[in-house]
């Protein structure tokens, strides 16, 4: 961008010119000029609101300057009727007049909100553009970390850190959760953010429908490294992504449980890292918290409660991350207290230590 | 950056947590404004002890339970606070105007959190809050003709509770640190794991403290204005002011519980480590989410409702015309005192909710534009037609009309989850709360301060520093906000230390001359204040009515007697003032009679001192401290009920005294 | 509000009717204020009920309710603070009576029953404590024993000002202040009684259910 306030010598017009054009570009005005569908729509019924609202907020306005003018002081030959305070028909117009334009914009809320649900699948590619029928969606796993993004291509096998890519329009399903942090994962250009929050699972379906470089980011503020928690979005020709999957089979590590564990230690600025193989069950286990092999999975956990617990004999069985952490070099202040699976041998040694 | 690691602290048995690596000598700006703080206390102490004022002001003002005075004593609170809040923002905006690419700012992610964490705690709850509260004090008794409030000595312990937290939050500045979770302090951000350091729990104490002071405060209100107006004052004859302060005050009592609880949830979370709000054990996080949002949204109409009642007071009286529509504004001050407990969820569209919800509290927020809207028309068509004197609190007015509307505008767009997802979170976001709480409460209340400051003080402020301080505000409040709107289009997100692109360096310089701007505003109302003391004498108000107003407050004196007034009022009408006025009232100058008085207790004082000391030693896990505390706090208020002496007389000699000047003085100005 | 000045509304306006000559005397707060806190301190338990409601089956594979809770212990418990509710009842009669002697009698008998409440409450926390099944154990814990300690620290500071009330009613007896005290106590005891209710109900007896 050109810095406006360093060009003081600039004719005053060629300013406005520069001024206008600028504003006009929207260049870097994500949110008015978005490439992926559900962005798009998303900004449309922005737009439509606005102008909805307009339709208000403009005579509020121009009345408030205009009475303001006409009715000072001053101006002694405006009318004065310092008793006057009721109009039943003024009062039906104020209250109706909001009431008619909010029943619109509610309406429109409501089938918007439904069409644009983020756990929907698509049925558009985008306008006049449906979905074919036997359309896979992408599979992307997110993962928020402290303070870096962590995506598994569950079909391709592969990982990343603070990269993401998908073929343009083809619908991407996003399976989203996080370690420690609540954090918003959001790519403008692409999609509305969804919250990514430790041990849940949030949706979102999206597709891109222009080739190009975009910015994501953390929209939710998760603590110290929050500002550079970015990544970035390649949208893609098949062929292209096709590639780029390759080229990640070939260059990268593998992401093993124990990698996983130690990824998960807070850093900040994380360059990109490249999987070439990742465990399948990597996303299940991190969105049920038991990366760790000696923690009961939070769904095997709300399975047994919903049978109304384990009694009495469950209240001890707890575990502990200190073998695993001294095992792989992890600092001693993320050690942790949980439940523990049902048969691991460092349960029962836990438990007959603590009866 | 942490000078302490507090996750593996020793506990002290006496000190708790408390070492002296705890004082943050580090931070350069800290140290200079601690040195400022402590030669400014020693000053002030000095000039105390010279001029002999500690008795005076031991005996008029902390032990007051006088509403009036309480009233002045939480504006000054709020405004020593705002200049808190505002030294927070300006740092902010100074950081964000040069931190890109390589050049880091001045303000290291630690300093940062915790600068736009103490932003949005003092600014809500230690500014509005008390400028709020300190405005329905002082005027709601005035206005119904009362005495005082229902229980004056409550009235006294609500404001030091109050200051006692505002104390909590200025100590984390020099003695530890503040939360670096955001004002609302989500867990798990906020919890023991994520959070170790005494941040949060300075947060959690200081909003527990003030919270019960707000409680007390709001019920003492309600019962005042069911219990005490002056007879004839109907429910709808009461004005306009007053039934905001009713609803504002039944949200509080029906909202601040909430806060309580959610935090009284999270404080154990971080003391014993119970599973409320961490997945591991079953809880959820969501839980707090919801709890303190269904507090937190009808906070946003405690702050605002007084403020709509203020300018309609401001309108009709500046116009010199009825107010327009006066039952369709209590009725949508009512509305919206019921649908701000339904639309809560709005402030988390993105957390996953399905699409019915989503729709529901989407639709039921914007419901609430409509009353919001009929308002803006009532106070329209009170200009219509009527003889509008451009008086201060009438230029704020206006400032105030132009500016909220798109306030709304963009609240709106904000409801509707669609756009929601895009704008969640984002610069646009920010900007529109600011647009509507400091179009809508700063500027309501630089409207009430420059309306009622000769009733409290018996002099006017001076109009050309104040028009001064008007436009450095409206213009500055545009100029830091509208970049901030545009950056908000970029998707730019709030709470960012640090930018990479560059871009985006532009808006934000925009936005600090904005931050400049107003702060040069605030420099010229303080300036207004003080050239206004000056000349006192010249712009005196001897007849108690400056602006030929239309309520009760300003048929008594400027500054009115300890007993407000010598003959309670008996009202036939609304804006009953006015009604006096046109019906030829005559004040009496015989027959007066004692007046029944509270009398002075530092007993509130006390309490909140204590209670403040439980706080602080609960903060550094001092645990002998705060539970001899705790029990000096339950002697303290068991002494205090053993004390049944608590009114006396006004004798009639100096009523009528104190009315013979007045007669005098009225005589003279005529 | 006032009946006796609306006829002043009715007749014409002169300036002696916009004034009361007599000294005004509203009626007094302090009954409505009390009311005001004790819903305040509803919603307070409303949430607790809340938590409790999301969490109150999240045993986090743990023991429940079913295995923990001593339903007989607690009927007891009930016991005692419903009787404590009927002799907080004799105490007002007796005050209406004027009697302080009985006044007293019955809010000291009162006071007792409270105090075995607290006691046996006592003993099932440490009961549950000691068998590991502690606030930290899981969400269903951590949120049962906020809501039920609560309210067991509601009934301590009940105590505490019933003990005060008396020393209060012994030194000055029944003057207007005190009569009004004994009736602010009443309302927040029997609130307490209700919000027990509440809690056996649906902690106590639907988490014995499953």
């Amino acid at each position: 961008m050109i810095n406006l306030l360093a060009m003081p010598r600039l004719k005053q017009s060629t300013l406005l010119g520069l001024i206008s054009a600028f504003l006009l570009s929207g260049c870097n005005w994500v949110l008015l000029s978005p490439s992926g569908d559900i962005a798009t729509q998303q900004k449309d019924i922005m737009l439509i609101s606005v102008w909805l609202m307009l339709i208000v907020i403009v005579p509020v306005m121009v009345l408030t300057v205009w009475f303001a003018w006409k009715y000072r002081a001053s101006n002694t030959e405006a009318t004065y009727r310092p008793e006057w305070h009721h109009s039943t028909i003024l009062e039906l117009v104020i209250w109706s007049v909001p009431l008619i334009i909010i029943i619109a914009l509610g309406a429109i809320t409501w089938v918007s909100t439904h069409a644009l649900d983020p756990y929907r699948p698509l049925d558009r590619i985008s306008e006049g553009r449906d979905v074919p029928m036997d359309t896979k969606p992408l599979v992307v796993e997110v993962v928020a970390m402290d303070w870096k993004w962590l995506f598994i291509y569950p079909e391709q096998g592969i990982a990343l850190v603070n990269e993401v890519a998908a073929p343009v329009d083809r619908p991407i399903e996003f399976h989203l959760t996080s370690t420690t942090m609540m954090n918003s994962f959001f790519i403008p250009a692409l999609a509305g953010q969804i919250y990514a929050m430790p041990g849940m699972e949030t949706k979102l379906h999206a597709v891109i429908n222009k080739a190009g470089d975009y910015a994501g980011f953390s929209g939710n503020y998760s603590g110290a490294g929050f500002s550079h928690m970015r990544f970035r979005f390649h949208g893609l020709s098949e062929a292209e992504f096709a590639e780029w999957v390759e080229k990640n089979r070939k260059d990268g590590a593998e992401l093993t449980r124990e990698a996983y564990l130690k990824l998960e230690q807070p850093s900040e600025r994380e360059p990109v890292q490249r999987f070439a193989k990742v465990d399948a069950a990597l996303f299940d286990a991190v969105l049920n918290r038991c990366v760790e092999t000696n923690r009961m999975c939070i769904k095997d956990m709300m399975a047994i409660d919903r049978k109304g617990g384990m009694g009495t004999a469950g209240t001890h069985n707890l575990a502990s991350n200190a073998m695993l952490s001294r095992k792989i070099g992890l600092d001693l202040a993320s050690q942790k207290t949980y439940v523990g699976t049902l048969c691991a041998p460092e349960v029962q040694a836990e438990r007959s230590k603590l009866l | 950056m942490s000078a302490t690691n507090y996750a593996t602290i020793e506990n002290h048995p006496l000190l708790g947590r408390l070492t002296l690596e705890a004082i943050p000598l580090h931070e350069p700006i800290l140290i200079f404004t601690f040195i400022g703080v402590i030669l400014g206390g020693i000053a002030a102490v000095g000039a105390l002890t010279y001029f002999k004022l500690w008795g005076p002001l031991w005996r008029n003002w902390i032990t007051s339970i006088d509403h009036k005075k309480i009233g002045i004593m939480y504006m000054i609170l709020g405004l020593v606070m705002f200049l808190r809040g505002f030294a927070d923002a300006l740092m902010m905006r100074g950081q964000q105007a040069i931190a890109f690419g390589d050049n880091m700012g001045y303000l290291p992610p630690h300093h940062y959190d915790q600068i736009f964490t103490a932003h949005g705690v003092i600014m809500i709850f230690f500014f509005a809050m008390p400028i709020v509260t300190g405005l329905m004090n002082y005027i709601v008794p005035l206005q119904i003709g009362a005495r005082d409030v229902s229980f004056p000595f409550l009235n006294n312990f609500s404001f030091w509770m109050t200051a006692s937290g505002a104390a909590l939050v200025m100590v984390s500045l020099f003695v530890g640190e503040f939360a670096k979770t955001g004002w609302l302090a989500y867990p798990p951000l906020s919890g023991i794991m994520q959070s170790p350091d005494p941040g949060v729990d300075y947060y959690i104490w200081a909003l527990q403290i003030a919270g019960v002071g707000t409680l007390l405060s709001g019920v003492n209100l309600i019962v005042t204005i069911v219990k005490m107006r002056a007879p004839g004052m109907t429910m709808m004859r009461m004005p306009i002011f007053t039934w905001t302060a009713l609803c504002t005050n039944i949200l509080i009592v029906a909202a601040f519980p909430i806060l309580t609880a959610v935090l009284a949830m999270l404080s154990l979370d971080r003391y014993l480590g119970t599973a409320f709000f961490t997945s591991d054990l079953g809880g959820s996080a969501m839980l707090y989410v919801n709890l303190i949002w269904i507090w937190g949204h009808p906070e946003v109409y405690i702050l605002i409702l007084p403020v709509f009642g203020i300018f309609s007071e401001v309108v009709a009286t500046f116009c010199k015309k009825r107010l327009f529509g006066y039952s369709s504004m209590v009725y949508a001050t009512a509305v919206i005192t019921i649908l701000s407990y339904i639309v809560w969820l709005h402030h988390f569209f993105t957390m996953g909710a399905g699409a019915t919800v989503n729709s529901f509290f989407g639709i039921s927020t914007m419901i609430i534009s409509i009353p919001t809207g009929a308002k803006l028309f009532n106070w329209l068509f009170t200009m219509y037609q009527g003889r509008i004197r451009f008086e201060l609190p009438m230029v704020w007015t206006v400032g105030f009309m132009l500016t909220f509307v798109i306030g709304g505008m963009t609240g709106v767009m904000l409801a509707v989850p669609a756009p929601d997802f895009l704008l969640h979170n984002s610069l646009f976001l920010i900007a529109h709360f600011h647009n509507v709480i400091i179009g809508g409460v700063v500027f309501g209340a630089f409207a009430a301060i420059n309306y009622w400051f000769p009733k409290a003080f018996g002099f006017k402020l001076d109009h050309k520093w104040g028009m001064a301080s008007f436009w450095f505000w409206f213009i500055g409040f545009w100029t830091t906000f509208t970049p901030l709107y545009i950056a908000g289009f970029m998707g730019v997100t709030r709470r960012m230390s640090h930018f990479d692109d560059p871009a985006l360096q532009f808006w934000f310089q925009i936005s600090l001359v904005g931050a400049v701007l107003i702060a040069l505003g605030i420099a010229c109302f303080f300036i207004q204040i003080g050239v206004s003391f000056l000349n006192r004498k010249k712009l005196a108000d001897v007849t108690g009515d400056p602006w030929d107003a239309r309520t009760l407050e300003w048929s008594t004196s400027s500054p009115p007697p300890d007993y407000n007034f010598a003959f309670t009022p008996v009202v036939h009408d609304i804006d009953a003032w006015h009604d006096m006025k046109k019906h030829g009232y005559k004040r009496p100058t015989e027959g007066f009679l004692a007046v029944h008085m509270p009398k002075n207790t530092g007993a509130g004082f006390i309490l909140a001192a204590i209670s403040a000391v439980v706080g602080f030693a609960l903060i550094w896990h001092m645990w002998l401290l705060a539970g001899l505390a705790f029990i000096g706090l339950i002697a303290a208020a068991i002494i205090h009920t053993f004390n049944y002496d608590r009114d006396y007389h006004i004798p009639v000699e100096e009523v009528i005294a104190t009315e013979s000047e007045r007669t005098r003085l009225l005589a003279s100005h005529v | 509000m006032s009946n006796t000045h609306t006829a002043n509304a009715v007749g014409i306006r002169t300036s002696e009717s916009f004034y009361l000559k007599e000294e005004h005397h509203p009626k007094n707060g302090t009954m409505l204020g009390f009311w005001m806190y004790l819903m305040s301190d509803c919603l307070l338990f409303a949430m607790l009920f809340a938590a409790y409601g999301v969490l109150g089956r999240n045993y986090a594979a743990g023991p429940s309710g079913a295995d923990l809770f001593d339903l007989k212990l607690i009927a007891i418990n009930t016991a005692f603070l419903l009787l404590s509710s009927i002799t907080y009842g004799f105490a007002m009669l007796s005050m209406y009576k004027k009697r302080l002697g009985k006044t007293l009698f019955w809010l000291a008998i009162t006071g007792l029953f409270g105090l075995a409440f607290l006691s046996l409450e006592i003993y099932e926390f440490y009961h549950l404590v000691h068998e590991g099944a502690g606030p930290q154990r899981s969400a269903f814990l951590t949120s049962f024993f906020a809501l039920v300690g609560t309210h067991g620290l509601h009934v301590t500071f009940g105590i505490i000002w019933l003990v005060t009330l008396m020393f209060q009613l012994k030194k000055h007896g029944f003057t207007t202040e005190n009569k009004r005290r004994v009736n602010c106590l009443s309302l927040f005891w029997h609130f307490l009684d209700v919000i027990w209710i509440g809690v056996f109900t649906f902690v106590y007896l639907m988490g014995v259910l499953v």
